[in-house]
């Protein structure tokens, strides 16, 4: 490289510390396990895993389950934020899928059925997004918003399919997917892990992933180039729409009932909240999988602390805002710019 | 004598690159000071620290003597130091009043008063010469006419010094006159000017000394007439210029045999008028014409960015059917469009993924090119063309101008085109890239490419192109052969009676 003289490499030691600390993921690490060290303190116990009846027990165990759907959800999220989108509809989606799950048991499908069926809707939910964004060109916001805010009624609709009188139901498969174990794991951990890994080879071993950011950084340059932007950003909402939906079904049948009022309700503000947390920017243009699932640890264990610790259940979303703002705080370009300015300055 | 400005020992690291290394510069009043350095040597880093877009590892500056601290843009506005960067900053959605507006507002009972300020941005932009709706958007006018706004935008009354960041890259001959013309009278008026460009001859023609970067450094400054080109050019690049060699009527080019591009009749309405255009193999077709005069529209109609409503093309003898970029992409044609930063770079993302992204795009998703192939194809690249980066990784937003001009370029090339489209490929590359890319595109060329330039450099088109089209008020009003091509007869068919 001839014209490139004025170009070193960072090799050093101070280098390579101040390259860590200003790595995407060390402020959500930090964070986590700022709160680990407070629960640590506080409930000596807090680590202990044990295993009761045949599986694991414990509160990390705990904090894993209960994430489990919003991380399902928030790993949708951070491909349409990929792609300057985002998707408020996931909530609704949710709604949706319990009360899909619910009203064809009640009508004698085969539960296999019926997972495929709740499946589905999910998936003509995300291409009814992908159309009115990919399509007919509306803003994602409010694209979604009309999903957002129909949903949950079309929920409390097909409540009325059947009668609607008694909402709930019993299968035994649906919830071996939610609540039953694998060996020491539970069912969803695993079943996350298996989505969560196709959806990674999806963005990473495929060109997808270098497409989609090509798409949701610049636009017109992504048209230029010749990428189908219209399906790339079908794909996303789609992609969204089947986390949200497989979301639903692990909702649904850990309460095996269909209440589209309250499930899942704010899980699309978690999700957004997990992406940005992640290092990942509504501007779109980027998508960190990995960093967006210890966005959603970061939210989920924070909020068990505050449970476990006895604090008062009042306390919980202030808290939940001051970690929250702190880390945004850390993880933006300015401060970060300045903390590296400091780093070359004390170690030139 | 005290400078009006002076900054001295200026540093400034970026992580893996020492953009700038104790840098002395300093510009006196009624000076017009041309900057001048290679593709990332530091300009624009230079002159960001002296309007406070940037913040310095070091250094000091003084205005008229007096130390100054400049934290940010609003103390260098304060102080009276205005810019107009590389990259126009302007928001095209907003009107021109809105945008010459955005810093300073006058204000009535605390709120903006809309007509004080439409009365302000009309004198403002009158001083400059410019006569137009100022309710407009900034978006519907030339890119020019943004220049001059922007430029509007960065006079007050108490500027003292003006920094112009390329300022002509986009413009043609008689808008630089224009802005020269506004130069010289603005110098008149005691004011210290900066002015960037890569083109050489405009720094002779205004400036009044020359300083030099070469990789963050300054290596010379010397009044113009001092600093003859031969020796500017070798200060810059560290080397002699090899001259190209012209082309001249005597060398008729080797093109023959059938055409590989043939459009006929293709326009659109309001847009361009329907012409005919045929490429042939190893040729190139060069678009001449003013600015608005329809080249950019020809490039993007051949590759489909612009939907045509009447006519067709074959390539290869096949019809093309519907054109889009997706189908000339499989078809073998790449194309580089004129504004980079709105439509050719993706700024978040690394010089390799913007390098690979073409060639990927045609391979599909599903038929990923490895990392080792992405970073073999990257660091080819990075060496051909000359891009000054750290590494293959670096965003791309976070190059210097010329390099991500390269980087564009480096995309359309690795997607292994058979047909080129080149919409000012080389605004903002430096003297010495310029070359190479000449050399390189004669080298493909003689491969067997067929090369479609548009350009605003008559000289350039002149240089590279085995036939021209002259375009004007969009449409095609002439052709020029090979053994006529020279400045003169582009110039004439111009101005010629259009038939
Ligand atoms: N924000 C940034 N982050 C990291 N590196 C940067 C940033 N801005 C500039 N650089 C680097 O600093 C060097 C100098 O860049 P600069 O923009 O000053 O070049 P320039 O002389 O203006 O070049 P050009 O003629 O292409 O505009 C380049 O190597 C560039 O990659
Ligand atoms: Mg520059």
């Amino acid at each position: 490289m001839k014209h490139a003289g004025n170009v070193e490499a960072e090799t050093q030691p101070a280098s390579r510390l101040r390259a860590i600390f200003t790595h995407r993921a060390i402020w959500p690490v930090i964070a986590l396990a700022l709160i680990f060290l407070v629960d640590g303190i506080i409930s000596p116990g807090f680590f202990q895993i044990r295993v009761v009846e045949g599986r694991l027990f414990g509160n990390l165990i705990d904090i894993l389950y209960r994430a489990t759907p919003t991380a399902l959800v928030a790993i949708g999220m951070a491909v349409v934020i990929g792609t300057k989108g985002i998707d408020l509809s996931v909530g609704a989606i949710i709604a949706i899928v319990g009360a899909v799950i619910t009203w064809r048991i009640h009508a004698g499908d085969p539960h296999g059925l019926v997972l495929l069926i709740a499946l589905a809707v999910a998936l003509v939910c995300g291409l009814w997004n992908g159309f009115l964004v990919a399509v007919l060109d509306i803003q994602p916001i409010i694209a979604t918003l009309i999903l957002m805010t129909s949903g949950r009624g079309i929920g409390l609709m097909i409540n009325l399919l059947y009668g609607g009188t008694n909402p709930s139901f019993t299968s035994p498969f649906l919830q071996g997917l939610s609540v039953g174990h694998i060996g020491l794991i539970p069912t969803r951990l695993v079943l996350f892990g298996a989505i969560f890994l196709a959806l990674w080879l999806l963005v990473r071993r495929t060109a997808f992933g270098l497409l989609l950011e090509a798409v949701g950084g610049n636009p017109a340059a992504a048209r230029i180039v010749g990428i189908n932007a219209r399906l790339v950003i079908y794909s996303a909402y789609l992609i969204s729409g089947f986390c949200a939906g497989w979301a639903g079904v692990v909702l649904a049948a850990d309460t095996h009932t269909s209440d589209p009022v309250s499930i899942g309700l704010y899980v699309e503000l978690d999700a957004i909240l997990a992406v940005v947390i992640g290092g990942g920017s509504l501007a779109g243009g980027r998508i960190y999988l990995g960093m967006t699932l210890l966005g959603v640890l970061v939210i989920q264990a924070l909020t068990t602390s505050i449970l476990t610790s006895g604090l008062p259940p009042e306390y919980n979303l202030v808290v939940k805002a001051v970690v929250v703002l702190v880390v945004l705080l850390l993880q933006s370009a300015n401060l970060r710019a300045a903390l590296y300015r400091m780093f070359a300055r004390a170690k030139p | 004598m005290t400078a009006r400005i002076e900054m001295t020992g200026v540093s400034k690291a970026f992580p893996g690159v020492r953009a700038l290394d104790g840098v002395d510069f300093r510009v006196e009043a009624g000076e017009v000071h041309a900057l001048m350095g290679e593709n990332g040597a530091g300009k624009s880093t230079l002159i960001k620290i002296m309007t406070g877009a940037l913040r310095g590892d070091g250094g000091e500056i003084r205005l008229d003597g007096r130390p100054v601290q400049i934290g940010g843009p609003g103390d260098a506005q304060a102080l009276g130091i205005g810019a107009v960067y590389q990259e126009v900053n302007l928001i095209p959605t907003m009107s021109v009043t809105k945008n010459l507006t955005l810093l300073r507002q006058p204000r009535r009972f605390g709120l903006i008063d809309w007509r004080a300020a439409r009365e302000r941005a009309r004198e403002r932009l009158r001083r400059l010469d410019v006569d137009i709706d100022v309710e407009r958007p900034l978006g519907s006018y030339s890119v020019a006419v943004q220049q001059l706004v922007a430029i509007a935008r960065a006079l007050e009354d108490d500027t003292r010094v003006l920094v112009l960041d390329e300022p002509t890259a986009s413009l043609d001959a008689n808008e630089t006159a224009l802005l020269f013309k506004i130069v010289r009278d603005l110098k008149a008026r005691g004011l210290a000017i900066v002015f960037i460009t890569h083109f050489i001859d405009q720094v002779y023609a205004i400036a009044d000394r020359i300083s030099v970067l070469r990789n963050g450094r300054l290596v010379g400054c010397a009044p113009t007439a001092e600093l003859p080109p031969p020796q500017m050019i070798a200060l810059m690049l560290g080397r002699e210029l090899e001259r190209a060699e012209e082309r001249t009527a005597q060398t008729p080019s080797a093109v023959r045999g059938e055409p590989i591009l043939v459009a006929e009749g293709v326009g659109r309405r309001r847009l361009m008028q329907p012409f005919d255009l045929s490429l042939r193999a190893g040729e190139v077709v060069g678009l001449a014409g003013l600015l608005g005069s329809g080249r950019t529209e020809v490039a993007k109609l051949i590759f489909g960015a612009i939907k045509s409503d009447s006519g067709a093309m074959t390539v290869a003898g096949a019809p093309v059917g519907a054109a889009s970029p997706g189908r000339s992409l499989h078809l073998g044609i790449a194309f580089c469009p004129e504004d980079r930063k709105a439509e050719g770079i993706v700024a978040e993302l690394s010089v390799r993924e913007n390098i690979v992204l073409a060639l990927q795009t045609k391979r599909g998703v599903f038929r990923r090119l490895s990392h080792s192939e992405q970073q073999a194809l990257a660091d080819n690249m990075i060496e051909a063309l000359a891009i000054a980066t750290p590494d293959a990784e670096k965003p791309v937003g976070q190059l210097s101008g010329g390099n991500q001009q390269k980087v564009v370029l480096a995309r359309a090339l690795a997607s292994e085109p058979r047909i080129l489209i080149l919409d000012e490929p080389t605004r903002g590359i430096d003297v010495g890239a310029h070359a190479e890319i000449v050399a390189l595109i004669r080298r493909l060329c003689a491969d067997g490419l067929g090369l479609v330039v548009a350009s605003s450099e008559l000289d350039e088109l002149v240089a590279v192109s085995d036939r021209i089209a002259v375009l004007k008020d969009r449409r095609k009003i002439g052709e020029i052969e090979e053994r006529a091509i020279n400045r003169q007869t582009i110039i004439d068919t111009i101005a010629g009676p259009s038939s």
